[in-house]
């Protein structure tokens, strides 16, 4: 339990409901408002891989210093959901509020004396206000939101203008949604002691800040990034990549007067389809792309090969979920690290992006098509559940009008036209990568792409020399393309230190509160975020000179440790693992209790 | 096959197409398969019918995946761009091909191996999206690069030259492409030349996905007397039930046909298909009954050839998708990217 005085703007509300039964969209409402009364705050959807009936959770924490990683604590339970009632009640942190529906009588033994139980008759009212089944349903949602407004004193007029926005295509909807909120609000002003010490106070926190999730700012990536063709097979938790390309396509790509697509977008029939297109696609010159989950990448595989060693640009955006297998879709980890890395059989090596938040999704997707294209090779873009599906604060977009993509070494009709003689797979410049040529631009451009052994005047070849020699040249460029991937961020602690922390993706907010808190304790850690793979000169830098390094990661076997001690010259004993692959959110706590405890035991500190 | 290089000697007797170039200009490297291989007599009648369709070369785009057939994109039209892909997977790249530059004539060839089994999901789905593209299968009921096992084309009953007997029924990809919503289905045989160039240069004009099923045995593993798949086999049991010709958009149609003998397409490129009927009772422009009669001489163990089902009237992956004339990847960037002004109506929806 945290102090009492320490709960204005910092708390946990989480909202315990059953999928189908329209929370999203009231939960959703929930955090706007606080959003928009100027304090940070974050969203997370903890839902099962269910359409309806199942059980399903919202956690919303304000945090008015900004941490917005899963904090690990519930301070208000909002528990609509008798089916887990018991296990939310239990889950509830010493101190904190119950809200219940009070329509029914409730089991004895469900109940606790450190918390405080707010009863509320919400069906009762709702049968009483409303005559329409539907309505009644989804309106107790509204009503405990019109609660919660009492009882942390939500600003009403920031709900009011929500709802508006919400039902400005229904607007028939506006008025019970507003009664609904009003009945909750007087309620709750009528029986309990309003406001809460668990409140909120307007800060100045979020202005030029947007709420967006992680795949909804990949697939606008897509479209700034100017890809036209995108072919992928449904999913979780990708799906709504697509999605968002798809809407903002809709938005900025078609022709108003003839409904003209500058755009393509093909669901295929599995994933390796999915791949093949993307493949065909940027053989042809567009920029093409794939969003998948694990499973997905598994089955790209052999394609993925192909890109590899024919050295065809493709961009895949992995929103990792639990595995192995099928795993738990629903749920986050960061499982797919090395499966990505070397994703194929045979000598094989991927490019990797680890964004670790929504606005780095938005920026990563653009740079892998650059990334992709100019290394001519498959680019991965690993996110995670987390960071994909769930609501953060995040910068305004705003757009460098001067950017133009970087669509690498690419002969034009003229060049051709001018050339002595083109060869697909001739590196002149000592830099790994040869010239390509598109289909249908110049007679001279021709050339046959085969995934069998080639030399590098692109013939077929069984001689050993000649196989080696490509083999060997694809890893000039992956040296090329260590100076190409994005930098590591580095966060130095306030003092010089020997111990170190790396870390990646979704795991990046958590780290950096745990930081802040460690330093509260006289411990001080230098991390460094890796944004890439290839590793980086600043990677073997930093490992260089830290004696001891952490390494937080989602997935039980090691993953980016693993990559590390592959890749650079960390030795085992220097990295120490720090996992957490439960399939929740990393929570701060996590990474500052296994510091601690790792330092007790008489590590260096 | 031969380890001599092929000289590329253009004599001055060869006769030019509208484009000016030879059909030496639309031959590809020297062949890698076996002598007699009835892959080389389809790459010869691809090469012709490019030539006389006066494709430049390099406006098409060869696709293909993993087997003797596939390996066959190797030997015609060096002046295209290739794509030799994985196996069963010809169909997805060149569906992506496809999506990219919708101006290319896409050329698939693929196997009974590669399209029947590994990849008749592909197939299938290739199909039902009327991908515009011509779709060569080299049927040989035989898994060639692997030595001789039965492929799922095999007929039920046929022997493999080591002896074992095919217990399984065949997959037909001509009545399987009809049910799927095919709009151009197609079968020819390797050893008739006359027939297969008209049916591929059809193909090729054909806007939307074109099937060219051809019957093209395997010399090594294949060719025995117990084989359905043989050449004699195949030619004992040709049955040609509707013959194509193929007339050139500015060309007029010379030849003369009786009433009711003839039924005349005609092709998005402007040209037209004149379909004789060989069997009075067929009807190529039905679905139902072009499958019933394709299904009822098959299951005599007649092989049923020529263009067996066409429907030009269905819109193809482009149509369906309202994509922009201009061919996406050569689209400005400047008109892709919505720029700040869009990124402002992006912000207001997330705020």
């Amino acid at each position: 339990m945290q102090d009492k005085e320490n709960r204005l703007n910092n708390f946990v509300i989480r909202l315990a409901n059953v999928n189908g039964t329209g929370s999203a969209s009231a939960n959703n409402l929930l955090m706007k408002s606080i959003f928009r009364m100027g304090i940070p705050v974050t969203g997370k959807n903890y839902f099962p891989s269910n359409i309806q009936g199942l059980p399903t959770w919202y956690e919303i924490r304000v945090s008015g210093d900004g941490y917005l990683a899963r904090a690990g604590r519930t301070d208000i339970m909002v528990a609509m959901n008798a089916q887990t009632y018991g296990q939310d009640l239990k889950q509830l942190d010493s101190g904190g509020y119950l809200i219940y529906d009070s329509s029914w009588p409730r089991e004895k033994q469900f109940t606790r004396e450190d918390i405080t139980v707010l009863g509320v008759p919400l069906a009762k009212m709702c049968n009483e206000a409303f005559s329409n089944p539907r309505a009644r349903i989804l309106m107790k949602n509204m009503v405990y939101v019109g609660v919660l407004s009492a009882l942390l004193e939500i600003d009403e007029k920031v709900i009011h203008s929500l709802i508006e926005e919400m039902f400005a295509k229904k607007e028939k909807l506006i008025p019970a949604n507003k009664q609904a909120i009003a009945m909750g609000k007087e309620y709750a002003l009528e029986h309990f002691n309003c406001p809460l010490d668990t409140k909120l106070k307007a800060l100045d926190k979020t202005k030029n800040h947007i709420l967006i999730d992680g795949n909804t700012a990949s697939g606008l990536g897509c479209v700034y990034a100017g890809a036209t063709v995108a072919a992928w097979y449904p999913i979780t938790p990708s799906t709504t990549v697509m999605d968002s390309f798809k809407s903002f396509c809709k938005q900025f790509r078609e022709n108003p007067e003839n409904g003209e697509r500058d755009y393509c977008i093909i669901q295929a029939e599995d994933e390796l389809a999915a791949i093949g297109m993307v493949l065909g696609a940027s053989w042809n010159g567009a920029r093409a792309f794939t969003s998948t989950s694990g499973p997905g990448v598994s089955l790209m595989g052999e394609f993925l090969g192909l890109g590899y060693f024919a050295e065809i640009p493709a961009v895949l955006i992995d929103v990792q979920r639990v595995g192995p297998s099928t795993g738990m879709p629903t749920r986050t980890q960061q499982s797919d690290i090395m499966p990505a890395a070397f994703a194929s059989h045979g000598d094989t090596k991927h490019v990797v992006l680890f964004p670790a938040n929504p606005k780095e999704c938005f920026e990563m997707a653009i740079n892998s098509f650059d990334l992709a294209e100019r290394l001519q090779t498959p680019v991965i873009v690993l996110q995670d559940l987390d960071i994909g599906m769930n609501d953060w604060m995040v910068e305004e977009f705003h757009w460098d009008g001067a950017y133009k993509p970087d669509r690498g070494k690419v002969l034009s009709e003229k060049e051709l036209e001018e050339a002595a003689a083109f060869y697909r797979y001739l590196d002149v410049d000592g830099d790994g990568i040869a010239a390509r040529s598109y289909p249908g631009v110049h007679k001279k451009g021709a050339y046959f792409l085969r995934g069998s052994g080639h030399n590098k005047f692109g013939g077929y070849t069984e001689n050993s020399d000649e196989y080696q020699e490509v083999l060997d040249r694809l890893l000039v460029k992956w040296e090329t393309a260590k100076t190409l991937v994005p930098k590591p961020v580095l966060t130095k602690a306030k003092k010089k230190t020997k111990i170190g922390l790396i870390s990646s993706g979704g795991c990046d907010y958590a780290v950096l509160e745990a930081m802040d808190r460690l330093a509260a304790q006289n411990i001080f850690i230098d991390y460094l975020r890796v944004k890439a793979f290839p590793f980086t000169q600043e990677v073997e830098e930093f490992i260089e000179s830290h004696d001891q390094i952490y390494v937080v990661e989602q997935n039980r076997d090691a993953q980016l440790k693993s990559l590390l001690t592959l890749e650079t010259k960390a030795t085992k004993d220097q990295l120490i693992s720090i996992l957490d692959y439960a399939g929740m959110p990393l929570a701060a706590r996590v990474v500052v209790s296994a510091i601690d405890e790792h330092l007790a035991k008489g590590a260096v500190a | 096959m031969s380890y001599i290089a092929k000289p590329k000697i253009i004599h001055g007797g060869l006769s030019r197409n509208e484009l000016g170039l030879t059909i030496r200009d639309y031959e590809g490297g020297l062949s890698t398969l076996c002598a007699g291989c009835g892959h080389d007599s389809v790459t010869a009648a691809l090469v012709q019918a490019f030539f006389e369709l006066n494709v430049p070369p390099h406006m098409a785009a060869k696709i293909s995946g993993i087997g003797c057939s596939s390996k066959t994109t190797a030997y015609f039209l060096s002046g295209s761009h290739g794509f030799n892909s994985v196996h069963g997977r010809m169909p997805s790249v060149a569906t992506g091909a496809h999506a990219a530059h919708g101006g290319l004539s896409v050329i698939g060839i693929s196997g009974d191996g590669d399209s029947l089994s590994i990849g008749l999901g592909q197939f299938g789905h290739a199909v039902r999206r009327n991908l515009d593209m011509c779709y060569v299968i080299e049927n040989n009921g035989v898994y060639g690069l692997t030595k001789g096992q039965f492929s799922a084309s095999a007929d039920k009953g046929s022997k493999l030259k080591k002896g074992d007997i095919n217990e399984l029924p065949p997959l037909d990809p001509v009545q399987m492409a009809i049910v799927q919503g095919g709009t151009f289905v197609a079968r020819g045989f390797s050893g008739d030349k006359e027939q297969l160039v008209p049916l591929l240069k059809a193909a090729i004009a054909h806007k939307g996905f074109a099937l060219v099923d051809v019957i093209s045995p395997c010399v090594t593993f294949n060719d025995h007397t117990e084989s359905t798949k043989s050449y004699a086999h195949t030619r004992e049991y040709y049955h040609q039930a509707v013959h194509v010709d193929y007339v050139e958009p500015r060309e007029e149609i010379k030849q003369k046909y009786k009433a009711g003998e003839a039924v005349k397409v005609d092709m998005h490129d402007g040209g037209s298909v004149v379909l004789r009927k060989v069997s009075k009772d067929y009807d190529p422009t039905d679905r139902v009954s072009a499958l019933q009669y394709v299904n009822t001489r098959s299951s005599k163990g007649e092989i049923v050839t020529g263009l067996l089902f066409i429907d030009e009237d269905e819109p193809d992956l482009h149509t369906i998708n309202r994509t922009s004339k201009v061919p996406l990847r050569d689209l400005p960037y400047e008109r892709l990217c919505p720029g700040q002004k869009g990124m402002d109506k992006v912000n207001a929806r997330y705020r």
